[in-house]
């Protein structure tokens, strides 16, 4: 694999329902109840019951480590939470997951990978950066 | 303007880690199943051993397990003032020193790096530094909170 500036990552596309709020709330521990509970969600101010944004990250990290290769490739990865992703009671929400390599470091032999990630048309991780271990 | 009443003096704070906690297989694939994650390191003990790893392999956001529960001494520690049902993920940040790996005794040190509010809400940063029971640096962990102000009445 030739890895260069301009490389893009192929795109994801997620679908996370109410119960997918569930599994990762059982599975991390964070049982927030604004990621499980409409009226407790409403009542602190927000449109709708929201994704824990950890599960977001997740998931845009998962993607990284596929296109990596090895997971523990994976040296770094930061974000920060600009919107929130908005699950409904009615159907999933959408989560896409682009990335692109921004840097490449030949000597260290690792890529730097900036993520795009969107829901409903809004940006909901910005500077969503990976560092990653080329081999 | 209302405003939140997070303590600020908790600024500068460290909780020693309290114990170890054991990374198990069962939590790295529950986890890894939420995020969708499907390589074959994070699943079958035999995938992992022939990347060289000694059992399933955590994906890269699963240390987030192990600091929230450490930073609940923090964040839910009532004299800290933090409203969780108010509370927003700001930023978060992973460095790994080390693959976390199924068997892991890990602990948790966490450090209150900075408390501050700004129009009406508190922004908490928290770093926890997930070590082996022998010091050995695995994870760095920085966390960003923001507990958003109550709407006016």
């Amino acid at each position: 694999m030739t890895v260069e500036v301009g490389t893009e990552l192929p795109v994801a596309r997620y679908e996370l329902s109410r119960a997918d709020l569930a599994t990762y709330a059982e599975a991390s521990g964070d049982r927030n109840p604004i990621h499980l509970d409409e009226a407790t969600a409403r009542a602190v101010g927000l449109p709708d019951v929201i994704a824990h944004g950890m599960l977001t990250m997740g998931l845009a990290g998962t993607v990284v480590a596929d296109w990596a290769g090895d997971p523990s490739r994976v040296l770094s990865y930061g974000t920060k939470f600009t919107a929130p992703v908005v699950v409904s009671a009615d159907e999933p929400a959408v989560v896409e997951v682009a990335g692109t390599v921004v840097a490449v470091d030949a000597e260290a032999g690792t890529a730097e990978v900036d993520l795009v990630v969107t829901s409903a048309g809004a940006k909901v991780l910005t500077r969503a950066r990976a560092v990653v271990r080329l081999r | 303007m209302t405003t939140v009443s997070v303590d600020e003096s908790f600024a500068g704070r460290v909780y020693p880690p309290n114990g170890t906690t054991t990374v198990t297989a069962d939590a790295v694939r529950a986890f890894a199943r939420a995020v969708r994650a499907a390589h074959p390191s994070h699943h079958d003990t035999a995938a992992a051993n022939e990347l060289g790893f000694a059992d399933v392999v955590a994906p890269p956001t699963f240390a987030v397990t192990l600091a929230q529960a450490a930073e609940a001494q923090f964040i839910s520690d009532p004299a800290a003032g933090i409203d969780f049902s108010r509370v927003v993920h700001g930023e978060e940040q992973f460095t790994h020193h080390r693959p976390i790996v199924a068997g892991d005794e890990l602990a948790a040190e966490v450090h209150v790096d900075r408390v501050r509010v700004v129009r009406g809400n508190a922004m908490v940063t928290t770093r926890t530094e997930l070590t082996l029971a022998d010091g050995t640096p695995v994870t760095t962990v920085t966390s960003m909170l923001v507990v958003r102000a109550p709407e006016e009445p």
